[in-house]
């Protein structure tokens, strides 16, 4: 790059008139040198790119207003390819676009021809460019490889983006991601803490190119599924989805669900360490025998063992936490202290796969694979490839849904109110294409700007006897009478979402308390309770339900008794040993009584005495 | 009559938290709908805004108005009532006058505009006599527009202190008192004034001293005492819901107005006020400010005798609401 400004300049110093040097000349955002005329040098520069003199990579931009020129060669821009234009004509040719189908030049041949070139930012703003090669003017500078390129790599997969609204499309995006399917193609060899797989997945009847480009066939993530846009008794009210039972019975959308689990054996020290085993019935902390059944000899499970809550996975005994006194015979036995991995609460399934192997810090490691089924159930969440999500709300035996004329039962039916406040009109026109690809058995192209037309569509709808519209005359599968409107129907991808409820399922009467409060735990994971808050409270305050409240707020909660010093105000305490209760204060033996408390009151008496002050309880008569 | 004592509260209902739910509800919908609602900019604050205005007991509202009635001599005359809203209008210095410092001279300089001042009804002379009531300094008067200051002090803080107090100088009108309007009525002719001053306007003289409205529930307190200020807010509380179509009950309201008024000064809703200043020590503590109100109440010495509701959720007692109003007495026998 230095050589080549050195000639330019070189050249401007024979000049026959000099010039004031109005141009600043910027290479990689410092200051090389002036140029009397900038946007000459921006052009020869470029031109020398493209002649392949100059590098490929780097990028000029000229900017008039200020008189500047910066030459971007660093590592780290963004840079994006377009054809080159020139005089309004593309310089992809028709002959250039023949020999590449052909496969007689490539990709790197219309780079280093000058066909393609990658722009940075900076230089895009010199550059005015057609989305369409029709639109070409001598004005153009550039054209875009293909209008679909103007949106990302997720937006470009989802089908007719261009009719739906941009929340929407957001939206569609961000479920794209929490879609399951085939999420790596090496997943039997995987460990993944949480994985999902759909069984049976399917390629879109409607695709995009960046989708093909992508080879997201290879790995698919949702079915192509029979909607039908109506009601169904009120089960699909707002973004409720009505699901037909027996299409689930025929492994519509079931997935597998893999949760990894881990354990080591891990040194401390003083040369003691984790051991793998069946643990010893004699060792502290021994879970009940039954617990133990699924291990083998190393003390790992056996894989496709059936396995349920509180089993253990892998048998692990550790040394105890605090080290033994040396007793008067010698060493004594070591004691050893249960430390199992086990299948958490709630959950259950078969074990998939176990691992041996070394952590990283270099200790014997077992993982863990359990897989379990996932059916399509109450409150799992789908959505299709328009942000149109939804919570199946009922699922109904084939027989009690409607069925068009041919006997075709949708899969799912969608509220018609979801269409038209959101202005996904893609999802109408994805239905309609799904319907007539999956009759004419080809796959349909959805591309942004340029996918097929609704024309195409109705005429293969009509020449397969179809209606165009995509309406269909339906019949109640429970009266078997005639609805009496015509109800659009048709086929859309389809992606079940990873919110499902067996994995968010939570309900607790009894359980985990915590130790410093004595209140119930938080969160599922915990076993937790749920909070009765502030404004639960209040509701139950302004009912007057008073006894209801103390029971929630204590009795269900964390409610202690506490020895209270009748002389002093102060908490009394409990010999066990001695059999004698005492005021630690005052010494008073005789005047203490047992108060009924919230164990946090007495914890915010003891955060009390902490800060400096002494709150006394002043004991009276209950009158 | 049955129905009246059907209509009564019974003892131990929680009025105050179903009050609070009740004005709190239909408020949160308010806050929803007005996020939503495009179009005309408001002049006076409404909704959630002017609510909070209320509850807070702010100085001043942010737009502070009156209406002012008049007698019955004028209310049909629409020229008189003009008259009276123009003697309203406050005019300061500032209006009429270009006030220059000159730092050099150490001298300011007050050059009145002339069209201005004829239209207020003023002469120089009665800016003259203005500034030099101010007692800021020597005055004299140069041509027909300009007054000239010596300050007093001639540090060069003082007069530009100086200089901005006259701006603000007062020279005709009702002080506070920005806009007066006339505005009319079904075929009565009122007056409506950006500003407030409830005590000047009460003295004029033509208005129908009844009818005198302001916002400012703080000036109605001052001059018209605490009952007045109930009244008002109850009043200003229920435009407020009214507007928006919000049916809360008026007795939920007169119970905010109670709670706030009951001791006889205003108090807010809040830290500062209602519930800063709870008997129970431990009631404040669980509202905000903990530490201070436990150390405050150990350096007194105080006792809290959990009489209220927070106090007794804390401790894990029934609350002395509803059900845990009741107790049983019982006679015991012979004590063993």
């Amino acid at each position: 790059m230095a050589k080549v400004m050195a000639k330019l300049r070189r050249k401007r110093r024979r000049s026959a008139v000099p010039r004031p040097e109005k141009c600043t000349v910027y290479l990689n955002g410092k200051l090389i040198g002036f140029h009397q005329n900038g946007g000459e040098l921006a052009k020869q520069l470029r031109e020398k790119r493209r002649s392949g003199a100059l590098s490929q990579e780097a990028n000029i931009a000229y900017f008039e207003r200020t008189e500047e020129c910066f030459i971007s060669t660093d590592s780290g821009r963004a840079r994006r390819p377009y054809v080159v234009v020139e005089n309004g004509k593309s310089k992809f040719t028709k002959e250039l676009s023949d020999k590449l189908k052909k496969k007689e030049i490539g990709w790197e041949w219309l780079i280093k021809n000058g066909v393609v070139e990658y722009l940075d930012a900076e230089e895009e703003e010199n550059t005015l460019v057609a989305i369409k090669e029709k639109e070409l003017t001598p004005d153009h500078t550039h054209l875009e490889i293909d209008p679909v390129s103007i949106v990302g790599a997720v937006v470009g997969q989802l089908p007719y983006p261009e009719y739906n609204s941009s929340p929407r499309i957001t939206m569609a995006c961000a479920m794209a991601k929490q879609s399951l399917g085939v999420y790596a193609s090496n997943m039997n060899l995987r460990m993944d803490s949480r994985a999902h797989f759909l069984w049976y997945p399917q390629q879109p009847l409607v695709q995009t190119s960046p989708y093909r480009v992508l080879r997201m066939s290879e790995r698919p993530a949702g079915v192509n599924m029979v909607v039908a846009i109506t009601s169904y008794h009120g089960y699909n009210m707002g973004d409720g989805l009505v699901v037909n039972r027996n299409a689930i019975d025929r492994a519509l959308m079931r997935s597998t669900f893999y949760k990894a689990y881990e354990s080591e054996e891990r040194r401390y020290p003083g040369g003691q360490k984790d051991r793998f085993e069946t643990p010893d019935a004699t060792v502290q902390g021994y879970r009940e025998e039954q617990y133990y059944r699924h291990l083998g000899d190393d003390g790992v499970v056996v894989p496709e063992s059936d396995v349920q809550a509180k089993d253990v996975l892998v048998g692990k005994t550790s040394p105890p936490r605090f080290l033994e006194e040396v007793s008067i015979f010698g060493i004594t036995e070591e004691k050893k202290r249960e430390n199992s991995v086990t299948v958490k609460s709630g959950e259950d399934g078969t074990v998939d796969a176990v691992l041996l192997s070394e952590s990283p810090s270099g200790n014997k490691m077992v993982k863990v694979k359990v897989r379990a089924a996932r059916v399509p159930e109450l409150g799992d969440k789908f959505a299709s490839r328009h942000g149109q999500k939804g919570v199946v709300g009922l699922l109904v035996n084939q027989e009690d849904l409607p069925f068009t004329k041919d006997g075709v039962v949708p899969d799912l039916i969608l509220n018609p109110h979801a269409i038209p406040s959101r202005m996904t009109a893609g999802h109408l026109l994805e239905m309609l294409g799904g319907k007539a690809m999956s009759f004419y058995g080809e796959i349909g192209d959805a591309t942004a700007f340029s996918g097929d037309t609704a024309d195409r569509f109705r005429k293969i709808l009509e020449a397969v006897g179809f209606t165009s519209d995509g309406k269909e005359i339906l019949y109640d599968g429970i009266t078997g009478e005639q609805i009496e409107a015509e109800i659009f129907i048709g086929v859309v991808y389809y992606q079940k979402l990873h919110h499902l409820v067996a994995n968010k399922m939570h309900v607790r009467s009894r359980g985990p308390v915590q130790l410093l409060t004595h209140q119930p735990t938080e969160g599922r994971a915990r076993e937790g309770g749920l909070r009765f808050g502030e404004m639960e409270r209040d509701c139950l305050i302004g009912y007057g339900a008073s006894m209801l409240l103390n029971e929630r707020m204590l009795k269900e909660s964390d409610k202690t008794s506490e020895l209270v010093c009748g002389k002093c105000g102060g908490i009394a305490v409990h010999d066990h040993i001695k059999n004698r209760s005492y005021c630690p204060l005052c010494d008073e033996t005789t005047n203490l009584a047992e108060i009924e408390m919230s164990y946090a009151f007495k914890l915010l008496l003891d955060e009390i005495k902490a800060i400096g002050i002494f709150p006394r309880l002043v004991l009276k008569d209950k009158a | 009559m049955v129905k009246r004592e059907e209509l009564k509260i019974e003892p131990g209902e929680a009025v105050g938290i179903v009050a609070a739910q009740s004005i709190g509800e239909p408020g949160t919908q308010m806050t929803m709908r007005t996020f939503h609602y495009a179009g005309v900019a408001e002049q006076v604050p409404t909704g959630l805004p002017r609510l909070i205005e209320i509850v807070d007991v702010r100085k001043e509202p942010k737009k502070p108005l009156m209406n002012i009635h008049l007698g019955p001599k004028l209310a049909k005359d629409e020229a008189k009532a003009k008259e009276v809203a123009e003697e309203l209008e406050e005019v300061s210095l500032r209006k009429i006058a270009e006030i220059k410092e000159s730092f050099a001279k150490k001298e300011i300089y007050i050059v009145v505009d002339l069209e201005l001042m004829k239209y207020e009804g003023l002469e120089i002379g009665d800016v003259e006599k203005k500034v030099r009531n101010t007692g800021l300094g020597k005055v004299d008067v140069e041509g027909e527009t300009k007054v000239v200051l010596k300050p007093k002090s001639a540090s060069l803080k003082n007069i530009r202190r100086a200089a901005s107090r006259l701006g603000d100088l007062h020279l005709k009108g009702t002080k506070n008192i920005g806009r007066a309007i006339v505005l009319k009525e079904g075929d009565e002719y009122y007056i409506r004034t950006g500003g407030s001053n409830l005590e000047e306007v009460l003295k004029l003289e033509g208005i129908d001293q009844g009818r005198v409205y302001t916002n400012n529930i703080r000036e109605i307190e001052r001059v018209l005492g605490i009952e007045a200020a109930r009244n008002a807010i109850i009043f200003e509380v229920r435009q407020v819901l009214d507007m928006q179509k919000l049916d809360v009950d008026t007795r939920h309201i007169m119970l905010l107005a109670d709670a706030m008024c009951t001791s006889g000064v205003i108090h807010s809703v809040g830290r500062h006020g209602l519930s800063g200043e709870k008997a129970s020590i431990l009631a404040r503590a669980a509202f905000e400010e903990t530490i201070k109100h436990l150390i405050n109440a150990a350096v007194r010495g105080e006792e809290d005798k959990l009489v209220g509701v927070t106090e007794n959720v804390i401790i894990g007692q029934p609350i002395p609401v509803g059900t845990g109003t009741v107790k049983l007495t019982m006679k015991r026998g012979k004590k063993k």
